[in-house]
């Protein structure tokens, strides 16, 4: 039992005397006014004419228009995919294949600045996070599947393996580019060709891959993208030329993808959602931990399947992990992604942000109790305040649903085996964290844990050659890999 | 002076235990000359709750077993069949088939167990991996089962196909309820029987007989079955598909409606381990 503190400690208050200089990032995203699908090698006009605003979540103004595909434009995204794998990248040898990954990789990081500040722009994440993180990962996918192009035989040993031929991948608006890394870089090292649909508050950085993809001399065909709504998606999902397909995104989404294609003999990857136990033992570093619940919930706005949303934490700790959190993110600084120093952007759409305040309204109503940062949000723009919740109970609905938004609620437990069941305690089964300075205990919580990924006295951590994907209703198949990759590959 | 023979009750093996359908439902099985052989259970949807019960409280101590046990266990398996081998072929050739393929579907179902009792302690090192993750962090994935597993035997092949789709599933630690063949269902009598003797706990593989479409909807929907496997056809595809939808299961279903040929090199091994598996990825610090 951890001796209670007679007073607090002592800590350094800044308050208002210093306010952070703005800091912007001004490198040019190199936007254009209009974008076209991105079909056969080639940008072209929506068949139907039409096209939807993207706008900046952070300021609410227009950024561009995006063409809004149709099931015609998806039809010939479809048919340019099978025309390149039939007459090229499904014969082309994986060494060949592999070397235009490579290029891909190098073009991603010539250009990783604009790309970043064009996705801040779209998707409203903090510049750091996309600057050192989404792009830089997104480049290091395709530079570690290019290297597996000519090694695929070692994936099932054994067995004769074969490309599924055209990919329809569907991928969320959470990381737009490094989705699409994730989702395109295993499929045509492969030798797959793949017709993919952004989000549709983020299909900027999806469209401009489109530019790399000439750039590096890729085949015609062998990417397309389609951008657009569910429709859009559910017409690359159902189109008879997609014999597999891969999507990310919420659980109810995944299970309608199921259902339309129950007749069918296609072959599916769900990553789906996920309401993470974030778990900190009495023996953990308390001050690492609380850095690693602020990167579990707060990374990305909470915008993550991943996300340590449900902090359990063990009894006798509680009361100071709850302190310390609170300390914590009072200076969380919340406000303008396109700023340096920013830890909060914007969240996504109004849409979302509709959805995480009705969520946090019912953790309210149903008693729980809340704690914000008491930071000033922009007056334009979509933002929320980090929140906690303690006095949480497993049956309150902001124990159980994906908010997806910076909220985080915490449990506490007294043993481990409580700790176990309150955490397995879920439809989902993503991911988990464990915070404790034993290395046993780590590897028991390891194994008594039902998630696809355990990170232990970290979170939130990822890596092109490390599987991630869950467990339950958080979906099926793997990505990353060696593992990861054999899903995008048929045993013959 | 000619003794008079003593039949066989047959009854399905659930839990450890020999039970008749709680239905008291019963279909009159002929052999290949159309006279009585005996009367087999039609389980119901009630049975395979039962049954998916029975499974759930064997599970995790199958899980927890050592891979060099669940493999001596499993070997275990072979030397019962082989003990019965003659008596496994008849059953087989109550359905039609020549006695020469009776044997031989007997033997290569023989071969398959003693294939994955030498899986267990094996696959591990093939599907899994230690991951070079670009930080101080030593990244491991680790094969796990999923749990129980529902198993929808073809008609055909009813002693292979039934073996063939319930090994690469307890390999690996999961616990089956597998419906067998509905026309040809004797043989899963026996190898119940089989299994009761194998040292395998009661409860790991419960075995099913009786009308499939009568119990696919349970099976389709069950919450606790984490995944199917089975092969069937086209409408039952669907059907499964769409039920396994409700929870997000795993399916996996070959199809009944063309030939599977149960004796291919292809239909054992690794791959069939891997479909039946989840992976877990941990994340473990290196350093202070």
């Amino acid at each position: 039992m951890a001796k209670k503190l007679t007073q607090p400690t002592r800590e350094l208050v800044f308050g208002d005397l210093w306010e952070f200089d703005p800091a912007p990032e001004s490198a040019d995203p190199k936007l254009k006014k209009r974008y076209d699908l991105f079909i056969n090698g080639s940008f072209v006009a929506p068949h139907s004419g039409k096209y939807f605003s993207t706008i900046n979540p952070a300021n609410e103004t227009k950024i561009a228009d995006i063409a809004l595909a149709d099931t015609q434009d998806v039809d010939s995204a479809c048919a340019a995919a099978q025309r390149a794998f039939v007459s090229t990248w499904g014969r082309m040898p994986g060494k060949e294949r592999g070397k235009y990954l490579y290029r891909i990789a190098r073009l991603l990081q010539d250009r990783a600045r604009e790309f970043a500040v064009a996705e801040t722009m779209d998707g409203g994440k903090p510049i750091k996070e996309s600057r050192d993180f989404d792009v830089p990962m997104a480049a290091a996918h395709f530079f570690y599947h290019a290297g597996w192009a000519d090694k695929l035989e070692f994936l099932a040993p054994g067995r004769q393996i074969a490309p599924h031929g055209v990919v329809g991948q569907v991928i969320p608006w959470n990381f737009p580019l490094l989705m699409l890394a994730w989702k395109i870089a295993p499929a045509i090292a492969a030798g797959n060709c793949v017709v993919l649909k952004p989000a549709e508050t983020t299909s900027i950085t999806a469209l401009k891959f489109g530019e790399i993809c000439q750039e590096a001399g890729l085949p015609n065909g062998v990417v397309n993208i389609v951008s657009g709504a569910g429709e859009t998606g559910a017409a690359v999902i159902n189109h008879p030329l997609t014999t597999k397909v891969a999507f990310t995104g919420s659980t109810d989404v995944g299970k309608i993808i199921m259902r339309s294609l129950a007749g069918t003999e296609k072959k599916m990857t769900l990553e789906l959602g996920g309401k993470a136990a974030n778990i900190v033992f009495d023996d953990a570093s308390l001050d690492q931990a609380v850095e690693g619940i602020v990167n579990g919930i707060f990374f990305n706005q909470g915008h993550v399947c991943c996300a340590g949303s449900r902090l359990l934490v063990q009894e006798s700790v509680a009361e100071q992990v709850l302190a310390k959190l609170k300390r914590r993110i009072a200076v969380l600084r919340v406000g303008d992604p396109m700023d340096k120093n920013t830890d909060l952007g914007a969240i996504n759409s109004r849409e979302q942000l509709t959805k995480i305040t009705e969520l946090v309204k019912t953790g309210v109503a149903e008693g729980a109790e809340m704690h914000q940062s008491a930071c000033r949000l922009p007056t334009k723009g979509f933002y929320f305040k980090p929140t906690l919740f303690s006095g949480v109970s497993m049956s309150h609905r902001i124990a159980r649903e994906e908010i997806f938004g910076p909220v985080l609620s915490i449990l506490t437990f007294r043993t481990l085996e409580e700790a176990v069941e309150k955490a397995n305690n879920t439809a989902f089964g993503l991911s988990a964290g464990v915070w404790t300075d034993k290395g046993s205990r780590i590897l028991k919580m390891s194994t008594l844990l039902k998630a696809g990924v355990v990170w232990a006295n970290t979170y939130n951590k990822f890596d092109p050659a490390s599987p991630f994907g869950g467990y339950k209703e958080s979906g099926f198949g793997r990505e990353g890999g060696k593992q990861g990759l054999l899903d995008y590959l048929k045993l013959i | 002076m000619s003794r008079l023979h003593i039949t066989k009750t047959p009854k399905c093996y659930v839990g450890g235990a020999f039970i008749r359908s709680e239905s008291a439902r019963v279909a009159e099985l002929h052999d290949s000359s159309g006279a009585f052989f005996a009367n087999i259970p039609q389980c119901t949807r009630k049975d395979l709750r039962n049954a998916v019960e029975a499974a759930a409280k064997a599970g995790p101590g199958w899980a927890k077993r050592t891979a060099f046990n669940r493999g001596q266990i499993l070997y275990r398996l072979a030397e019962m069949m082989e003990a019965r081998g003659v008596e496994l072929a008849e059953a087989i050739a109550l359905g039609g088939s020549s006695k020469a393929d009776a044997s031989r579907e007997v033997a290569a179902s023989i071969e398959r167990v003693v294939h994955y009792a030498g899986w267990t302690d094996k696959y591990e090192q093939i599907l899994g991996s230690v991951n070079p993750v670009a930080s101080a962090h030593f990244n491991f994935t680790v094969t796990e089962p999923m749990g129980i597993i529902g198993i929808i035997a073809p008609d055909d092949a009813p002693l292979l196909a039934l073996l063939s789709l319930i090994l690469p599933a307890i390999t690996s630690g999961n616990s089956v309820v597998a419906v067998a063949s509905t026309t040809q269902p004797y043989p899963s009598i026996l190898l119940g029987e089989m299994l009761a003797t194998s040292d395998l706990p009661g409860g790991v593989v419960n075995l099913l007989t009786g009308q499939r479409s009568e119990m696919l909807p349970t099976i389709a929907t069950h919450e606790h079955l984490r995944a199917l496997s089975g092969a069937v056809n086209a409408a039952e595809r669907q059907e499964l598909r769409l039920g396994a939808a409700e929870s997000v299961k795993r399916v996996r279903l070959l199809k009944a409606e063309e030939p599977i040929d149960w004796f291919a090199y292809k239909m054992q091994g690794v791959e069939e381990i891997r479909a039946l598996i989840e992976f877990k990825t941990t994340w473990h610090p290196i350093g202070a």
